[in-house]
């Protein structure tokens, strides 16, 4: 406890957690107000998370993949009458009751190639090419001061696991802190090992914001919960939230996190292979809710996946790399109780290339809806966020402003 | 690799890595992994059901694992075996399917392994033949909706293996394939599954569930039956923009973060004109060799934990726990999170957090330093590579096990 004690001394403010297919960063920012991104990669399809049980040409698209309507037996949870949430996310559907979940339909980023991996690149690069930063960093970069002396302008992201995701990386400084379990050296070695690094570009700055990291987050979680939760990779994701909430819940704390829970790419058996994702991700979600105590209430989570999946079911009972999906908008700070989708139908010829439902909106225009009125960012600012996002129009009315 | 704790450096690097693509594998100490055993695992376990973490596909995963690492780790001709680690993470299969466990092993050993000096289409071939590929990426299960079997069964494509072996493995999504043409590709494979009910196990081409008829792909025309598929695969091996794709693939391992364009256009050169002679490649790359600075790249955590073993000369008996080093490290061995693999280049192994378990692991391997001399394995793991303020921190490193920590943390050592 003597070398925690020390070495929360060296507090920082940015960190990463990763376990198993989940990871988690976090960044510091100018505001009171808080940001998480949760990534979704491998492709959720979009329409068995949020089903448009209403559309005529759903059944036939897709026979075995429809839950049973609302109302019956492990049955959809119904959205206002024409969609429904999937039957295991019960606590994203009391959040919609509460009016703090916003469903986005229909969405989708700049890209149509359906490769996974250029996908998340441009998802997380907030452009049609693969950038060096992410989008958070450069809006954190972009964020206005806010009640300065407060917090630390210069201070660093904060991301919990063991990489930094695209999305964090940038200018803005990101730090990093994940649970581990290998034994530590005496203070005084680590201080040789930076002295023998400092002037390396990589590994320098990198074992310096890894002790500084660990300090803050030994601080904020208490000395016992570093290892992390063992033998719990089934909630891991889970627990990353919770971790999260508790660092963005501290005055101190950073303000801006994002996470990652993979495990979507469902091309076989999709019913059984969803149901352990969706309900880790809706645990996470109600997880972090409850971390973050009375600073939910500032708070706006913006759920994304880089692609949607067809529209019809493949010979084996899943789906292939499709274009639209559904994005969620979860957090005391949203305007929420609504599913907003310009539908674009499911009848012959509604269909992207006759095959995946139809983008009818850009998830760059969600997330500018959330940083401009949430973080505060204008319109010059947006654009620097979203390089050759021109076309894309800010997103109105996801966020209750104070 | 890193140089192993007894070797004395060669003479003529060129000439010692060239030759090591004229030689035969040196044969590991662990057992050789072979597809029979694999699949009656599977077979054995899909009958018993045995509780999670006691069945025979873990324990064969386990034993094969440590045993490659440990190939890894001893083996007198490392350029090999970075090759053979190289085409495997290309052409990944991940145990995220659990049921690539079993034949991870023989993945490596049998479609892998014996194509590395060869020519890129037979290994395209190999892999795409093996069970493990097949399962992982769903095309076992893939029937042709106007076949036989399809119309009997209502069942369809799944066109997962014929995408990621167009981006991934062969053309990369540069050469503007379209949706019809992965569609197309998906109906060739159709019939390429795998037998694990009766003997004999292994590949299978299924005409019952292969689509009938010619298809079109990339504007070409390939026959029905399993013929087109080969045709097909040769077709996409010896593409134009494989070639590239390749040539930038290797070059970023070999050489850089960011591959230089020349000297990927002289390894596309070669790989055009010897129609994808894989040995000729390397070759190639070694040519580039005396223009590549040192410690360009970062070292993966693989990378990391053979070289701190080879280092160290560590006993082969009992083997040191590599597996649970490895997904410590953030890097489980043969469980990348997705089709493409592990990552190549630094910014993605360097957050603080990855680099604080490289320090902290670093200490704990240090402690099986024994009696041995410090500084006499960093000179022989560095040479002249090694930095003066690197030499001075370690002579006066208050332990032995200190002095080792700091070599095994130090920048030049973290690179390759």
């Amino acid at each position: 406890m003597h070398t925690v004690s020390r070495r929360a001394a060296l507090l920082g403010l940015t960190s990463v957690v990763t376990l198993g297919k989940v990871s988690l960063a976090l960044a510091s920012a100018p505001t009171d107000r808080r940001f998480v991104v949760v990534i979704l990669r491998g492709a959720l399809d979009g329409m068995s998370a949020v089903v448009p049980y209403g559309d005529p040409g759903l059944a036939a698209l897709r026979p075995e993949l429809v839950p049973p309507q609302p109302g019956q037996g492990n049955g959809l949870l119904d959205l206002g009458g024409t969609f429904g949430l999937h039957p295991a996310m019960t606590h994203a559907h009391a959040m919609y009751q509460a009016n703090e979940l916003l469903v986005v339909h229909a969405v989708a980023g700049n890209y149509r190639v359906r490769s996974h991996f250029e996908a998340q690149d441009y998802l997380e690069s907030g452009a049609d090419h693969r950038m060096t930063s992410g989008w958070l960093n450069r809006a954190v970069t972009a964020m206005p001061a806010e009640a300065p002396g407060q917090l630390d302008a210069s201070s660093n992201a904060i991301a919990i696991g063991p990489s930094v995701p695209l999305l964090l990386r940038g200018q803005h400084a990101v730090a990093n802190w994940a649970p581990h379990g290998f034994a530590e050296p005496q203070q005084a070695l680590y201080q040789q090992i930076l002295t023998l690094n400092q002037g390396d570009p990589v590994t320098g700055p990198a074992i310096a914001a890894g002790m500084r990291d660990r300090g803050f987050g030994a601080q904020v979680m208490g000395g016992d919960t570093m290892d992390g939760p063992k033998g719990g990779a089934r909630f891991a994701f889970p627990a990353l939230a919770s971790a999260a909430g508790t660092m963005l819940r501290a005055s101190d704390g950073p303000r801006i996190a994002a996470l990652e829970l993979g495990g979507w790419d469902t091309h076989t058996a999709q019913n059984n292979r969803l149901v352990q994702p969706l309900t880790q991700l809706d645990i996470g979600l109600e997880a972090l809710r409850t971390a973050m105590g009375d600073a939910w209430g500032k708070t706006v989570v913006l759920v994304m996946t880089e692609f949607g999946r067809t529209a019809r079911m493949n010979g084996t009972n899943g789906t292939d790399h499709g274009t639209a999906t559904v994005a969620f908008v979860a957090g005391g700070a949203v305007a929420g109780g609504r599913v907003i989708a310009n539908w674009p139908g499911l009848a012959q010829g509604q269909l992207f290339e006759n095959r995946d439902l139809a983008p009818t909106t850009d998830l760059r225009s969600v997330a500018m809806g959330i940083l401009g009125p949430h973080l505060g960012l204008g319109q010059s600012a947006l654009t620097a966020v979203f390089p050759g996002g021109a076309r894309a129009q800010l997103l109105h009315g996801l966020v209750r402003t104070a | 690799m890193g140089p192993a704790g007894a070797e004395t450096p060669p003479a003529d690097p060129s000439a010692w890595l060239l030759n090591q693509l004229h030689q035969p594998d040196p044969p590991s100490a662990g057992p050789e992994p072979n597809l029979a055993e694999g699949l009656a695992a599977l077979r054995e376990d899909r009958d018993n059901k045995p509780p999670p973490g006691q069945s025979r596909s873990r324990a064969l995963y386990q034993a094969q694992g440590l045993a490659a690492v440990g190939r890894a780790v001893t083996t007198t001709t490392p350029f090999r075996e970075r090759l053979v680690w190289f085409w495997t993470n290309h052409f990944t299969v991940s145990l995220r399917h659990g049921r690539c466990a079993a034949l991870a092993g023989s993945f490596v050993q049998d479609a892998i392994r014996p194509h590395i000096t060869g020519r890129f289409q037979d290994m395209v071939l190999a892999v795409m033949r093996h069970p493990a590929m097949l399962l992982y990426l769903d095309n076992a299960q893939s029937v042709g909706p106007d076949s036989e079997g399809g119309m009997r069964s209502h069942r369809g494509l799944n066109e997962n293996l014929a995408r990621e072996c167009m981006e991934l493995h062969t053309l990369s999504p540069a050469s503007d394939y379209t949706q019809a043409d992965v569609t197309a590709f998906a109906r060739i494979l159709t019939g390429w599954s795998i037998e694990v009910k009766n003997d004999p196990m292994g590949f299978v081409f299924r005409p019952r569930i292969h689509e009938p008829g010619e298809q079109t792909l990339m504007g070409r025309t390939f026959p029905d039956g399993e013929a087109g598929g080969v045709e097909a695969l040769k077709f996409l091996a010896n593409h134009p923009a494989t070639h590239r794709f390749l040539a930038t693939r290797l070059v970023c391992h070999f050489a850089a973060d960011t591959p230089p364009p020349g000297a990927i256009r002289h390894i596309e050169g070669i790989l055009r004109d010897t129609k994808g002679d894989l040995g000729a490649a390397a070759a190639g790359l070694v040519s580039l060799n005396d223009t590549w600075a040192p410690g360009t790249k970062l070292r993966t955590p693989l990378d990391l934990v053979v070289a701190s073993f080879r280092a160290l000369d560590a006993p082969a008996d009992p083997p040191p726990p590599y597996l649970g080093i490895l997904s410590g490290l953030g890097m489980p061995l043969w469980t990348a999170p997705a089709p493409n693999g592990w990552s190549d280049i630094a910014a993605d192994w360097s957050g603080p957090e990855a680099m604080m378990r490289r320090v902290d692991w670093a200490y704990a391997v240090s402690a099986r330093i024994g009696e041995r001399d410090p500084m006499t394995i960093a000179e022989a793991s560095l040479g002249p590579l090694m930095r003066q303020e690197t030499h001075e921190a370690m002579a006066r490193a208050g332990s032995r096990r200190e002095a080792l920590t700091l070599l095994f943390t130090s920048p030049e050592f973290q690179r390759r």
